[in-house]
């Protein structure tokens, strides 16, 4: 591993993204010199990208009851959750749960 | 001069006379229509009609009117005669006929399914058009299902169709479901969804599950094979202040006609047996960039509270209680503030209004687009929560005799804001108007859209 940098990409959806600036597809670099799992990609998004009310985003360690999480498409609850290791090019969705009908 | 209340007053008074009559007339409509299919089962009229184990019908054959009417569908190899037939023999249940009920009862009863529940405690409003298409202009104060009813069966006129026109309760639920053989989700709450979802996996049916806000659409197929229940993917309810409801976060029709219609295609699915059901995967549609994307989610969970082996749930619950939110989308007045710190709409209007005061309108800029009081400003709740208005009214607050009015649509989001700015300016008088801009109008000024 030469490369000091993990790219990956990071989505939101169905309003998710209003808690971050509003932007849907964001690639990031992450310090590839250290592990990065969810529970740390969580803690730097709150410490570098959310924008608004926090509390509709994260509660305590994990996202609040009401997002899902996935990963490469699919549901992060198959892959560990919280300790999910990122790999380079991973695509990591939030999706807000919609009720309106 | 004429009293211009009065005439008001008796059209509205007519307008609901003549949408009760309606209502009853369509109630006779299908009692002589019951009485019909009564009559020719017992002289035998139907010989391709067989009573069922359910003590319902049970149709063997087509008929010509059947053959000619659906011929497009009748001609796909994987529907075929046998397709139809069970869509003949098939009942579901459509919970909530809005914006997700309309499109989706529409196709059911297009294609042929043989009974229709309709399920709405609502009445058919102004508001409602732009999305939900089964209702017209003339049927403004009936009810919803009763309404969707009329539209349906001039539609089609074979379908049996039955309104339930009160709301659905863990009292209700389980008499009515159980009748049904698919159940579509076409609901607007948390409440009503974990109570579909609980009696579904008790009484074992499919249920077919859509949602739509803004221009965003979700679906997927509960309670199927061994795809996971709602419970499953989210045992525990959103926090209320999470969920947006179409009254406040708004929609586009045409995002509901879109999940609306693929529940109608999903049940078909279900009920003939055909292709890949979207049972354990989820369908997210971004209608802004016209983007579908299909996502898989988890299967069964080992110890979900109600479809594992040991479930913790066996009946239904309190589920306005368990979410702590209503089974309706209709206002939550919020009550945040103290009365000192609230204002009604005439105090505002004959003392406050005509000093020198600060009415700042909390809504968003399309909200202050529609409509707006003079002299207010318009500054978003996100932008007072983070104190980015601070700036731009910096002259104005040095002054402490200066009264800060807050308002928003319905008094709810201006009471936040409220408790936001006096915690900065504590020497200020801070107060909100109750009711919003729903009270201007209905206290103050008739003229006043409202939306």
């Amino acid at each position: 591993m030469g490369t000091a940098e993990l790219k990956i990409i990071l989505e939101f959806s169905a309003g998710a993204e209003l808690l971050f600036g509003n932007i849907k597809r964001r690639q990031l670099a992450l310090d590839g010199t250290k592990k990065w799992n969810i529970a740390n990609l969580l803690k730097w998004m709150h410490a570098n990208i959310l924008t608004e009310r926090p509390e509709l985003f994260l509660q305590g360690d994990t996202v609040r009851p009401g997002i899902l999480v996935l990963i490469n498409d699919t549901d992060w609850e198959l892959l560990g959750e919280l300790d999910y290791e990122l790999q380079p090019n991973d695509n990591v969705l939030f999706i807000s749960t919609l009720h309106g009908g | 001069m004429i009293d211009s209340e009065a005439l008001e007053n008796e059209r509205t008074k007519l307008k609901r006379e003549i949408a009760e009559l309606r209502a009853a007339l369509n109630r006779k409509e299908q009692c002589l229509r019951d009485l019909e299919t009564t009559i020719s089962e017992a002289t035998g009229d139907e010989d391709d009609v067989h009573p069922d184990t359910n003590g319902g019908v049970c149709h063997t054959q087509l008929s010509n009117d059947d053959i000619a009417r659906y011929s497009r569908q009748l001609i796909l190899p994987d529907f075929g005669v046998q397709g139809q037939l069970r869509l003949k023999n098939s009942s579901v249940l459509i919970v909530g006929m809005g914006g997700l009920g309309c499109p989706a009862a529409q196709y059911l009863a297009a294609a042929g399914c043989g009974k229709l529940g309709l399920i709405d405690y609502d009445e058919v409003e102004r508001s409602n058009f732009h999305r939900q298409i089964l209702h017209s202009e003339a049927r403004c104060g009936m009810s919803k299902a009763e309404s969707a009813r009329i539209a349906l069966l001039e539609l089609n006129q074979h379908c049996e169709i039955r309104c339930h026109t009160r709301l659905l309760n863990s009292r209700n639920a389980m008499h009515i479901i159980r009748t049904y053989d698919v159940v579509l989700d076409c609901s607007d709450n948390v409440a009503t969804r974990y109570l579909l979802n609980d009696a579904c996996v008790m009484l074992r049916k499919p249920l077919v599950s859509g949602s739509a806000l803004k221009t965003d659409g979700q679906l997927t197929v509960y309670c199927y094979g061994n795809g996971p229940c709602y419970r499953c993917i989210y045992p525990v309810p959103p926090p209320p202040e999470a969920v947006t409801n179409c009254g406040d976060g708004g929609v586009l029709g045409a995002v509901t006609g879109t999940i609306g219609a693929m529940q109608a295609l999903e049940a078909i699915k279900v009920i003939v047996g055909l292709g890949d059901v979207l049972a354990g995967r989820l369908l997210i549609f971004d209608g802004s960039s016209c983007l579908f994307r299909n996502i898989r989610i988890r299967s069964k969970r080992p110890n979900c509270h109600v479809c594992s082996a040991q479930p913790l749930i066996t009946e239904l619950i309190d589920y306005e209680l368990f979410c702590g939110m209503h089974a309706t989308d209709k206002d939550n007045p919020l009550q945040l503030l103290a009365s000192e710190e609230r204002l009604d709409v005439e105090e505002y209007r004959n003392k406050v209004q005509q000093q020198p005061h600060l009415l700042i309108d909390v809504r968003q800029p399309a909200e202050f687009e529609i409509c707006q009081l003079p002299d207010a400003v318009n500054v978003p709740l996100a932008e007072v929560l983070d104190d980015s208005y601070l700036k731009r009214f910096s002259k104005q607050l040095e002054d402490t005799q200066l009264p800060i009015i807050l308002l928003c649509r319905r008094g709810n989001d201006s009471q936040i804001a409220v408790q936001h700015v006096r915690n900065r300016f504590p020497k200020h008088s801070i107060r909100d108007i109750i009711g919003g801009l729903h009270a201007w109008t209905h206290k103050v000024d008739p003229s006043f859209p409202i939306y």
